[in-house]
């Protein structure tokens, strides 16, 4: 076989085993409950039913739970970029003091299990004001996202050419333009990536989200911590119920993922 | 360095979207967040966290009797975890900003937080035609001197056993009335019959409550005790006949757990469970079914009563309608209909229901064969432990990984881990429940 | 860019000024807070925690299966992740269809891929299912009897799972590569594998530190899809944490065991660091 081949061969390969489970939690939330107890399962779509998928999204405060995760998965993106981009930008660009010890700080929030400070985080925002507010699991998210957008972007701007940029400013770009105009752009891959990142880990957030609010819940907050508990067949369908808008989110920054690829990968 | 690709430009698209969404997101949570429990959580709404009725249909049904039933006030019902309602309780309450007016949990979510929830004594007073056990008001003061919740719903543990097993048990046998013996050569005969394959399943996955059946039934009913027994030679002889009867368990029992599911699908016919995991076993078919008392051992038929009830967070908001609500709660009318759609039975002293739905009244039939049997000896949740609970019942599941999982010589296993329970007894220094000799300061003899 | 760094200091402070600040109010207090309940008890400080941690059974074992995990599927992602970056990299048909799968695993939660692996290989799971439609008897893969099986069912699961994040990164990273570089080099002749190991690979180092890092911690941090395999039968180390905290609700075992990890995550990433300063001070 000819090396082009080879290659198809692989990425068919790799595409089923990514593909078939992702087929199969479809299949499940897409069974009735009887199917899923019979023995051999079926592996094609026999006996289509959504009376799971109906039942779960019948339970209370589905609606306001999917506007709530979605404020805090599109505020979280926006902030830990707003915060997040610009220290990446230095620990790319300058060689200054205290820069290990500044991402290992950034690093600490996700090596310590967050369980062991529900307590002390939930009495933060109870004194602020903020508890059982979309602005409390906001913050959080945010805090638990930035050393990944820190991080990436460090990694694509070190790949950024400095010249183009210096050579912007010599033009007579300020710094902020010429950053917003070359550096932007270049790195748009990686801050998309980040995006990603911190949009999916904010959709898929069950314990800050549960121990910050009470009756203002995400979605998986108001879902998740109870579907565990629930029948299997509602499981399969809460879960392929909370898989979908993180995979449209992901089809949308995919464009900007690959935009260096130019047009061939669309 | 010129490189290849075009310098790619944000277009006017891109920014216009990002623009829109900088300022849609804000604008969408203006008012920090929508609500998600059916209340806003304003006044006269009554915030109701509970541990109870986590599963999806559950908590739908239980959500319909609250809408339906309770008209006192508008309840904004959140099931949550355990360890959440911990937390939360924790946090809100020390923090002195409480928003859940009624916290709802089983004895032991409630027991550890003592302190943290208002004397209920005037309520329990106007109670009184309830008819609460003396057992339960016992139970919710707490081992202190006030009442600390109000009783809401009990449940114990029975055997749901498929029809098609009932052909291999051994003869003289009566399934209503098992002894620990005829249960494990049925459970051999069984799996010879079927293929080798085990008949019996066991939950003792990680939620699995497989300690509550070495707490309250094997051990009581094979050394009369729960702790002060933990390592005489009747605990032996029970860690020895477990290990017998693990061996006939579908070796998947320690991924289940509830054996609802497994008992559906038929991958076991016979397991032991919480009445409220067993419920869904039947399905549509409550014929196949019977639901029977847990076996006898030598001293008896040990059980485990669950115990749920209702306390108020101190410093909560609106008490005076979350006393109305736990009112209405405790209401016959509500019992009985908690029973007939959710499965936990009636703390109050009313009769049950005779229109109950299939499974429900198979268990409510095995749940009275089981408290009315001659030989019932009747445990208790623990009195005293509070945070300390969670650690005992772990000695019991770690005695089960070493002794059944690992193959570890019982006799050791017991002597160290009895070692765990009196380090933890001597802190406390509580008095014994039932059914150990009540009175005395607990420990492993 | 052989003059890194040295522009005047205080752009530096003010970049990441605005993180450090939102960092330290949210997070000081909690972590002193939550830190301290491993070391401190009601009668001052204490290493009765962490003695009973170490007396625990389960800690020991959890500690070296979550060794043995990070040893052995991290390598394994990271050849993977970029084994698929390199495919893509020669434009295959449908690349994008390809390139879309194999990201999507990233928008799913680590509890949603536990189930569906549980539906993949317990007892009467889909590939049981499989085997008995072409006469195959089924397998227990989960059973405490068949540790081998168990692990490896957890090591697929999360290389599932897990492998998008790291290819993300380095296919954003790989999209920085001027293509010339890898043209010259072909022109002097130049094997493939030449060419991926003196070229693309050097240049992915940033990205790939930083995966590094970000996987090692992560899966020091998760634990959902093994405890949905394997119950407790395959413990790891985070798991324990959440068993402490909400099972026998010790918050301050639990807070001993989460810091065990903190300290191996930092060492890691540590180390990680420590590469990346060495390679940008010989560029």
């Amino acid at each position: 076989m000819s090396r082009r081949a080879w290659v198809q061969v692989a990425c068919v390969a790799i595409t089923l085993f990514m593909g078939v489970p992702l087929y199969l939690i479809a299949l499940a939330a897409l069974s009735s409950r009887e199917s899923l107890n019979r023995f051999p399962l079926p592996l094609l779509p026999t006996d289509p039913s959504v009376e799971t998928l109906r039942t779960f999204l019948d339970t209370t405060g589905i609606v306001p739970g999917f506007v709530n995760s979605l404020t805090v998965g599109i505020g979280t993106v926006l902030l830990s970029l707003l915060i997040g981009v610009p220290g990446g930008y230095a620990v790319a660009r300058y060689a200054f003091r205290g820069r290990g010890p500044y991402q290992m700080f950034l690093l600490l929030t996700r090596a310590l299990p967050i369980v062991v400070l529900s307590v002390p985080l939930a009495r933060i925002f109870l004194n602020a004001g903020l508890y059982d507010t979309t602005y409390a699991v906001t913050l959080l998210h945010t805090a638990l996202a930035l050393p990944t957008t820190v991080l990436i972007t460090a990694a694509i701007f070190v790949g950024v050419s400095r010249e183009q940029e210096e050579a912007a400013m010599v033009f007579g770009a300020s710094p902020m333009k010429a950053f917003l105009r070359i550096v932007v752009p270049q790195a748009l891959p990686g801050i998309a990536a980040a995006a990603m990142f911190t949009f999916v880990l904010s959709w898929n957030e069950v314990l800050g989200a549960t121990i910050l609010t009470l009756n203002q819940r995400t979605l998986p907050a108001q879902v998740l911590t109870t579907l565990s508990d629930s029948p299997l067949a509602y499981r399969f369908a809460g879960g392929f119920a909370l898989v979908l808008p993180a995979v449209v989110f992901i089809a949308i920054m995919r464009r900007y993922l690959l935009n260096m690829w130019g047009t061939t990968l669309r | 360095m010129a490189k290849r690709y075009e310098t790619p430009r944000l277009s006017r698209r891109t920014l216009l979207g990002l623009g829109i969404g900088a300022v849609a997101a804000p604008a969408l949570t203006a008012c920090g967040g929508v609500s998600t429990s059916g209340a806003d959580g304003g006044s006269g709404t009554v915030n109701f966290m509970s541990t109870q009725f986590t599963p999806v249909e559950e908590r739908q049904r239980f959500e319909k009797i609250l809408a339906d039933k309770v008209t006192a006030a508008k309840v904004a019902y959140n099931p949550v975890e355990p360890s959440i309602f911990a937390s939360t309780i924790q946090s809100q309450v020390d923090a002195k900003k409480v928003q859940v007016s009624i916290a709802g949990g089983l004895h032991g979510d409630l027991a550890p937080h003592g302190s943290r929830l208002t004397d209920l004594d005037d309520l329990i007073g106007d109670l009184g035609d309830r008819g609460f056990a003396s057992d339960l008001t016992e139970l919710a003061k707490l081992g202190g001197s006030t009442t600390k919740y109000i009783p809401w719903m009990q449940a114990t543990y029975v055997v749901a056993v498929n029809k098609k097993a009932l052909q291999w048990l051994p003869s003289g046998a009566d399934v209503q009335k098992l002894t620990y013996d005829q249960f494990l050569s049925w459970m051999v005969a069984g799996r010879r019959a079927n293929g080798n394959k085990p008949i019996f399943g066991f939950p003792a996955g990680p939620k699995g409550l497989y300690h509550r059946f070495f707490q309250g039934f094997l051990l009581p009913s094979f050394t009369g005790g729960q702790i002060t027994t933990f390592r005489s030679a009747e605990a032996v002889t029970g860690w020895q006949y477990m290990k017998e009867l693990w061996a006939q368990a579908a070796p998947a029992s320690t991924n289940y757990d509830n054996m609802q599911e497994p008992l559906q699908r038929g991958e076991v016919l016979v397991a032991w469970d919480h009445v409220a995991r067993l419920v869904n076993a039947p399905g549509d078919k409550p014929d196949d079914w019977v639901m029977v008392p847990a076996p006898s051992g030598p001293k008896g038929l040990g059980y485990m009563l669950v115990v749920a009830g209702l306390g108020i967070p101190q410093g909560a908001p609106e008490t005076d309608r979350a006393k109305e609500v736990i009112k209405a709660l405790t209401s016959a009318d509500v019992q009985a209909e908690v029973l007939k759609q959710n499965a936990f039975f009636p703390v109050t002293s009313a009769d049950l229901p005779s229109d109950l739905p299939g499974a429900v009244g198979l268990e409510a039939t095995a749940v009275r064969g089981q408290q009315g049997a001659q030989n019932a000896i009747a445990s208790l949740p623990p009195v005293g432990l509070g945070a300390k609970e969670g650690e005992v019942t772990q000695i019991f599941k770690n005695c089960f990984k070493e002794i059944c999982l690992d193959g570890k010589p019982i006799q050791q296993v017991l002597d160290r881990q009895a070692g765990q329970l009196n380090t933890i007894f001597e802190e406390l220094k509580v008095a014994c429940w039932r059914p150990d000799p009540t009175g005395t300061p607990c420990r492993v003899a | 860019m052989a003059r890194t760094g040295r522009r005047t200091p205080p752009a530096a402070v003010l970049l990441i000024a605005p993180s450090l600040i939102f960092m330290t109010a949210l997070f000081m207090w909690p972590l002193v807070v939550g830190v301290g309940q491993a070391l401190v008890g009601p009668d001052g400080p204490t290493t009765a925690y962490l003695r009973r941690m170490l007396d625990d059974p389960y800690f020991w074992t959890a500690a070296r299966n979550t060794l043995l995990l990070i040893v052995v599927l991290i390598p394994l992602q990271f050849a993977f992740a970029i084994a698929m970056a390199l495919l893509l990299r020669e434009r295959p048909r449908f690349a994008g269809f390809h390139f879309y799968i194999w990201v999507i695993p990233l928008a799913i939660s680590d509890l949603a891929a536990g189930l569906v692996w549980l539906s993949v290989f317990t007892d009467r799971g889909y590939l049981n299912s499989a085997l008995d439609m072409i006469g195959i008897d089924g397998y227990a893969w989960l059973s405490y009897q068949n540790p081998v099986t168990m692990f490896i069912a957890v090591v697929l699961a999360e290389l599932w799972r897990a492998t998008s994040l790291v290819f993300v990164i380095v296919v954003a990273g790989m999209q920085g590569i001027p293509k010339d570089y890898d043209e010259a080099a072909e022109v002097f002749g130049a094997t493939y594998w030449q060419r991926v190991r003196h070229v693309i690979l050097p240049q992915l180092r940033p990205s790939l530190q930083v995966a590094l890092i970000l996987r090692t911690i992560l899966a020091l941090e998760t634990f959902a899809v093994a405890q949905a395999l394997t119950g407790r039968n395959l413990p790891l180390l985070v798991g324990e944490t959440y068993q402490w905290y909400s099972v026998q609700l010790n918050p301050n075992v639990s807070a001993a065991i989460a810091l065990v990890i903190l300290a191996v995550s930092m060492l890691a990433a540590a180390g990680y660091l420590r590469l990346m300063r060495d390679q940008t001070e010989t560029r």
